[in-house]
């Protein structure tokens, strides 16, 4: 059989024709498999929808009960049969409860990888990489300028610029999934003991992390009752980042802009954006993970999804490795 | 390496002085010499390197890595150093057990031969983190450009040590990196370091502006009035044969000016003003940008636009220092030593005779040459001293020319201002009735109290049509729009911008709410004050 016999591309998203599903639709389906609980991958109004327990939380969260008719529960590791297809789903390291799928029939095996990243993360499990025919990779930071560094040394230079600046508060604008609570574990780990506050929009979220076991310490809502201007003095707080440029960024006494971002790897972006400290703190594989990967999948044929593909499929065709963009719609470049 | 890479990229991103001089002190503080003496050296254009061309870096990287892939990159970053930077491919065998530090780059780049230069660079790359990379690129390229002014470096270093400024600018030009006798006083650690070069900087006497009700308290009879000159302050020292010419922070601009450097055969300190053309034609303003923000200078252009001195001020004759006596004692001094020196270069800033204060309003009202921007009072009895004191010096300038102008684009701020649209771009009318439309002719963030940025932001916000990024463009045409009453000194002619015109220190000094946008000013009404 094919590859694109088994998965291809179709307006609605990725397609298994004998399975009769589709992995991240981005419009309503009838069977959806979704890789992870971002909302262009997860969106509503599918009639069925397979994801792990953490992604189907997250989904409900979001959408409210009743975001899909069914919902089926995919055990990480637990091959599954439908129609005929074998279907496994595997930690992708991405955000709490991201996976792989690994999609099998007649020996041919194709994983699609969703967004991952190899980088050590305490909020979620670690990638696993798995041995295939075909691996759809994703290239958010598929060019070779993207290098992230180690998240810890990102955290040090936020804590450093606490203790430079103890009249300011700095606003960490980090997404409000994934990001924003593997920022606050950051700050844990490296021994931040104070509150961390945190806007409306993190709030939910943030506490589903803390019942998954995800400890974040004390978090408190970034609220003028909660304190008066001169309370946020030596602050970090953290909101999702088109907040900061709205007037709620107000009650704050001279904030520093901070955006947790692997697009903060590039100077302009930071300067364009007002960020006054970029921290590289990405939930993407870099370009170094990236090729890593693909090799380490032993894959004979790459497929490239959303981000710079040409890069990808570039390097791939340098290493000798079938390879080729999959122009797939639908997925924000700006998702990390 | 590092904290130096470090310091650049947080120096770069922050948009406030105070929060750079904070960065730039804890700098100081946290890193030992020779290193905090390189940094400083290379942010105030002291450090000398060979350096390396563009495409020299450009052969190095692709004889590293896929040139495709190599393209790909640099079409997407669009700075070719930070691209650099990012993608040189460091092999694993390569990775030292720690990286160089500052002083070892710096010796490592200046013992290089120019044939074995790029082989240098190449392994320092090889040696280095990215920001480090980017750092050591920065240097061997030239020009860090992360808008830190050599003064605003002193400024640190003097917040450092606590000791004044006015105290760094006069010992910086007997001082060379990486500056350790320096470092070593600020800290405690050692004496002040001598002055042992001849011809160095000495601080410059600064005014305050004549406030509402100042006049009323001052004695006529106390002051000296001079025309106050529009053109660059200078300070021009001669000694042992060493010829300077320092800019009012103690900048040496003598390279920009040799024309007036060579005509400096004299044994002094002199305080004045650099103007063009010739003391008894003195040019404009617009002939005075001529000769500015140049690296380099033609023959040509220093015959059409000669440098000249106006002197009112001299500090010093044959080793004499003269700062302490009255200003009525140094004028004679004064008077008497610019009478000896080549007339086509130097001539005396006049006194200007008055009787009271509404005659001197009224010579200030007009003044008879378009580069005089108001009138200076100098108290007689004065000291020369170092600084801004209250009291000896005032300027009075001239009432600021006045646009009606419509806000096309703003643009949210910084720091305190992240959440608020505090820049604004603004435009006047021009093209024929019927047809007009809006040409951007300045830019001002300042000028407005509290209450009217968040009414500005409000209308902004509210006035919407596009954005880019952190501008938003707001609506603005004959029926609808901010009309904005903008204050500004002088208008030149610009050929980079579409208007033609460039104002000088515009900041909104009202706001029309009242006034319809399509009665807001016209171009031509800026080109008349260009022309006259």
């Amino acid at each position: 059989m094919r590859a694109s016999d088994l998965l291809h591309p179709r307006p609605e998203g990725l397609y298994c024709p004998p399975g009769d599903f589709f992995i991240d639709p981005v419009r309503p389906v009838n069977r959806a498999l979704i890789t992870h609980g971002h909302s262009d991958h997860a969106r509503s109004g599918h009639r069925s929808v397979l994801a792990t327990q953490q992604t189907l939380d997250i989904m409900e969260l979001r959408y409210g009960e009743g975001f899909a008719e069914t919902v089926q529960t995919a055990a990480l590791g637990k091959t599954m049969a439908l129609n005929g297809v074998s279907v496994t789903f595997h930690p992708a390291g991405h955000v709490l409860g991201s996976a792989q799928i690994a999609v099998e029939r007649q020996g041919l095996r194709i994983v699609a990888s969703g967004d991952y990243k190899r980088q050590k993360d305490a909020t979620c499990e670690p990638f696993e990489p798995v041995r295939c025919d075909v691996f759809i990779t994703e290239a958010t930071f598929g060019l070779p300028v993207f290098r992230h560094p180690p998240d810890t040394q990102e955290i040090a230079r936020l804590l450093k610029s606490a203790a430079q600046f103890p009249e300011r508060s700095h606003l960490v604008g980090a997404y409000a999934l994934g990001k924003a609570q593997r920022v606050m574990r950051l700050l844990r780990d490296a021994g931040y003991d104070r509150p961390i506050y945190i806007h409306g929009a993190l709030t939910r979220l943030s506490e589903y992390y803390q019942s998954q076991g995800i400890d974040l310490g004390q978090l408190d809502p970034a609220t003028v009752d909660s304190g008066g201007k001169d309370d946020f003095a030596g602050a970090i707080v953290v909101g999702p980042p088109s907040a900061f440029a709205d007037r709620w960024a107000r009650r704050f006494p001279d904030p520093i802009s901070c955006f947790a971002s692997g697009w903060m790897r590039i100077r302009q972006r930071a300067k364009q954006g007002g960020v006054e400290l970029p921290l590289i703190i990405s939930d993407h594989a870099d370009w170094d993970e990236l090729t890593a990967t693909v090799k380490e999948t032993g894959a004979e044929e790459i497929w490239v999804t959303h981000g710079r593909e040409e890069a990808l499929v570039r390097w791939c065709e340098l290493e000798g490795i079938a390879a080729r963009p999959l122009h797939l719609v639908g997925y924000e470049d700006e998702g990390d | 390496m590092n904290r130096f890479a470090e310091l650049l990229d947080r120096l770069v991103l922050t948009p406030s002085r105070n929060g750079k001089l904070t960065l730039l002190i804890d700098y100081f503080r946290s890193v030992e010499d020779p290193d905090r003496g390189l940094a400083l050296a290379a942010i105030t254009g002291d450090l000398s390197i060979a350096a390396v061309k563009p495409a020299m870096l450009r052969a190095l990287v692709v004889e590293r890595m896929d040139p495709v892939l190599f393209g790909y990159s640099y079409d997407y970053v669009g700075d070719l150093a930070e691209t650099v930077s990012l993608v040189w491919p460091q092999s694993p065998d390569h990775i030292p057990n720690r990286e160089p530090t500052l002083g070892e780059v710096v010796a490592k780049l200046q013992a290089a031969s120019r044939s074995d230069g790029p082989k240098v660079l190449a392994r320092l790359l090889d040696s280095a983190s990215i920001s480090a990379r980017f750092a050591i690129i920065k240097l061997v390229t030239g020009g860090l450009r992360i808008g830190v002014s050599a003064r605003l470096a002193k400024q640190a270093l003097a917040e450092f040590g606590k000791v004044d400024v006015a105290e760094i600018e006069e010992l910086w030009h007997g001082l060379t990196p990486p500056y350790a006798g320096l470092f070593a006083w600020l800290e405690g650690k050692a004496e002040k370091p001598q002055r042992t070069a001849s011809a160095l900087f000495r601080p410059v006497m600064l005014s305050n502006p004549i406030g509402d009700g100042d006049l009323e308290k001052l004695d006529p009879a106390d002051y000296a009035a001079e025309w106050k000159w529009d053109g660059i302050r200078v300070q021009a020292v001669c000694e042992d044969g060493v010829r300077r010419l320092y800019s009012r922070t103690g900048d040496d601009v003598s390279g920009a000016f040799p024309d007036l450097a060579d005509a400096m055969h004299f044994s002094a300190a002199l305080d004045g003003e650099l103007l063009v053309g010739e003391p008894s034609a003195t040019g404009t303003f617009s002939d005075l940008q001529q000769r500015l923000n140049r690296k380099t200078v033609t023959p040509k252009m220093q015959q059409q636009y000669p440098a000249f001195m106006r002197c009112y001020d001299v500090l010093q004759i044959d080793g004499e220092d003269l700062r302490t006596l009255p200003l009525r004692e140094r004028r004679l001094r004064l008077e008497a030593f610019v009478g000896t020196l080549d007339p086509s270069r130097f001539d005396l800033s006049p006194l200007v005779a008055f009787e009271d204060w509404p005659a001197l309003e009224r010579l200030r009202q007009a003044p008879p040459h378009p580069i005089i921007e108001g009138v200076m009072l100098k108290r007689w009895d004065s000291p020369y001293l170092a600084g801004r004191p209250k009291g000896p010096w005032f300027k009075w300038k001239r009432d600021p020319h006045t646009v009606d102008a419509v806000l096309m684009y703003a643009q949210r701020g910084h720091g305190k201002r992240s959440s608020f649209y505090s820049d604004y771009t603004f435009g006047v009318w021009s093209g024929p009735e019927g047809a007009e439309e809006l040409v951007p002719v300045g830019k001002a963030y300042f000028g407005f109290t509290d209450e009217e940025l968040k009414q500005i932001d409000k209308y902004v916000r509210d006035n919407t049509v596009e954005r880019f990024g952190p501008v938003r463009s707001v609506r603005a045409d004959r029926t609808n729009g901010l009309v904005l009453e903008v204050a500004f000194e002088g208008l030149n002619r610009s050929t980079r911008h579409k208007s033609g015109v460039a104002m000088r220190f515009p900041r909104i000094s009202r706001l029309r709410w009242d006034k319809p946008a399509a009665e807001a000013d016209r171009i031509e009404t800026l080109q008349a004050l260009l022309d006259a």
